[in-house]
């Protein structure tokens, strides 16, 4: 016996379904944002200022922002020179496998064309790079011409976070959002957008 | 007093099938009356999930969810706490073993064929289970928040990162934070001590429904259900209780042997099962020397490694274990046991074997030219060990299995 009301019933049976579907995002949605960093963590993760004028000419200090160490390096006039001669031992001299948000203002990659501003974690791990702004041999390289590297596995920067060929790093360090006021340097957020 | 006893007995008996589901389980549960030692690691693998959950619970007692916390706590329950190092070292031990039951009791599906027709969602439920504690060992080995927690963590959180477009904001989600914070232990906490036992309850409880619908499979990889008696058992079988219970408690006692001796002489294993860098407290800006996994997931850390690709290290690492899922029509073999199958599948067997063994070492020790080489070769061994089944299974010459076990 076939009943009168299966099409009604099917259309039915579709629109509930339908309709309890479409409240699926929305309940989900307290769970899903629950887990976005609270508003705790983002004061936490804020951005930092530090002022920039102690530094001599070639010293490389070593700022926290989001528990994460960030280089802040002051060049010396001989060291932007030197930046042009490694080009070729450079595997992505112009930044242009990754996000750079400065680009094509200076050749230190940041705002200010006296100082560098690095995310100081290895692009490759997550290690943190050590400074070496000597130009001289080195164990790694015999001719090292000034940079970063990174004990763990051996990779090299340059001495504004640009990554050598062959090393396992996938790509140049990264340069987090700042901005100078004056001798005050921000970490963190660009100016006007915070 | 004993009529008394009985006639509770029987008033909960109607209410609460009691009797029917002793008789359905376990009195008159017919399994194969000859299996070998392989067949007792699935047992041993519901001693170990007890095991885990009891110390499990009894950790939670003194540990701290907190970013300042939590190693201290750890620390605490090592020294403080009565008998709190053998609570730790049980779970820790536990953790372990429990991967080397599975795995072994994974191994003996391959020899003997068990996933076959019809067992095939008793293989499937299996392989969730065994997805399943992977992630729960991996929160687990968080929560200490020593330095190999940390960036153990760190490695793993970034491969999220390798996902197209929403890679990074993916990763600042799981984390709850910029980095691996409290906010990032309090939730690998719940999910590591609530959300995931739930699921791998209940999914050992579907992996032990299906497989008593379909029943247990023997080493001659023959179906016992062809030759019954009168009453519509198997001849070849025996009740499960009290005759395999009692067998299986015979290797259980030597199990715990083993057991007992690693956690109260061996618990760090070498750095094998504890890592000695995780004795030390998490420090986001100092990397340890060395990041390894512990011994149970090396296999997959070397496969990662051995793909220059940070992407496709993490297809390759993922489609190692997805490829589980799909052995039972892999497979095409007209016989389910390794003793009849033909001599490709017997070669394949020792290669898939060794390969798996040889990458779970060179995911343990730092990467050199000749040993990713190695990784390569032995990725390569193991996706063809799966993906050439259907070709040798089929096409090789097996032998006849006898018609009764």
């Amino acid at each position: 016996m076939s009943n009168p009301n299966t099409t009604r019933r099917k259309v039915l049976i579709g629109m509930t379904a339908a309709v309890g579907a479409a409240g699926i995002p929305f309940a989900a949605t307290p769970f899903i944002s629950a887990w976005n960093p609270s508003a705790k963590a983002k004061a936490l993760g804020a951005a930092v200022k530090v002022d920039v004028s102690k530094i001599q000419p070639g010293q490389k200090i070593q700022v926290s922002w989001r528990k994460q160490p960030v280089f802040v390096i002051r060049h010396t006039a001989k060291s932007l020179e030197s930046l042009g001669q490694v080009v070729a031992k450079l595997d992505d001299p112009e930044s242009l496998n990754i996000e750079e948000p400065y680009r094509g203002i200076n050749n230190t990659r940041s705002k200010s064309n006296e100082f560098s501003v690095l995310a100081g974690v290895c692009t490759h791990l997550g290690c943190s790079p050590k400074y070496y702004p000597e130009m001289e041999s080195k164990p790694w390289d015999s001719s090292w011409s000034g940079g970063f590297f990174c004990p763990c596995h051996g990779s090299m920067f340059d001495l504004v976070g640009r990554v050598y060929k062959g090393v396992p790093a996938p790509t140049n360090l990264k340069v987090p959002p700042h901005f100078f006021e004056g001798t005050i340097l921000t970490i963190g957020e660009d100016e006007g957008v915070a | 007093m004993s009529s008394m006893f009985l006639k509770v007995f029987d008033w909960v008996n109607h209410r609460l099938p009691i009797v029917n589901t002793f008789e359905r389980h376990l009195s008159k549960h017919p399994v194969p009356k000859k299996v070998n030692f392989w067949y007792l690691f699935g047992a041993l693998a519901s001693v170990v999930l007890i095991i885990q959950i009891v110390s499990g619970i009894w950790l939670m007692m003194p540990y701290e969810n907190t970013e300042e916390g939590a190693f201290a706590s750890v620390e605490f329950i090592m020294r403080d706490v009565d008998y709190g190092w053998v609570i730790r070292y049980m779970h820790t031990t536990g953790a372990s073993m429990f991967f080397a039951v599975v795995y072994l009791h994974m191994f003996r599906g391959l020899l003997y064929g068990s996933y076959q027709r019809p067992r095939e969602l008793v293989w499937i439920f299996g392989m969730t289970i065994y997805l399943v504690m992977m992630a729960e060992g991996f929160l687990g080995y968080v929560l200490p928040y020593g330095q190999m927690s940390y960036w153990g963590a760190q490695v793993i959180i970034s491969l999220f990162g390798a996902i197209p477009y929403i890679g990074e904001s993916l990763e600042v989600w799981v984390r709850g934070d910029y980095y691996i914070s409290g906010a990032t232990i309090s939730r690998f906490f719940a999910l590591h001590v609530v959300a995931l036992p739930l699921i791998l309850i209940a999914l050992v409880f579907m992996h032990l429904v299906a497989l008593h619908e379909v029943g247990a499979g023997n080493p001659e990889g023959i179906d016992i259900e062809k030759h019954v008696d009168e009453d519509g058992v198997p001849l070849d079988s025996v009740p499960f209780f009290p005759y395999k219970v009692l067998n299986a408690l015979v290797g259980i006692g030597v199990f715990m042997i083993v057991f007992s001796i690693i956690m109260f002489f061996f618990p760090e294993m070498g750095g094998y099962f504890l890592e000695k860098a995780n004795f030390e407290e998490a420090n986001p800006l100092s990397t340890p020397e060395h990041i390894a996994p512990v011994w149970y997931y090396s296999p997959y850390y070397a496969m990662l490694r051995a793909v220059p690709d940070k992407l496709g290290g993490l297809i390759v690492m993922a489609g190692a274990i997805a490829i589980l899922f799909v052995v039972p029509w892999l497979d095409r073999s007209k016989v389910a046991s390794i003793r009849y199958k033909g001599i490709f599948s017997k070669i394949a067997l020792v290669l898939f074997a060794t390969s798996f063994i040889t990458l779970g070492y060179l995911g343990t020790v730092p990467v050199t030219e000749s040993r990713k080489l190695m990784s390569v070769i032995g990725t390569v061994i193991y996706f063809g060990f799966f993906f050439l089944m259907p070709f040798y299974t089929s096409l090789e010459k097996t032998s006849v299995p006898p018609e009764r076990l």
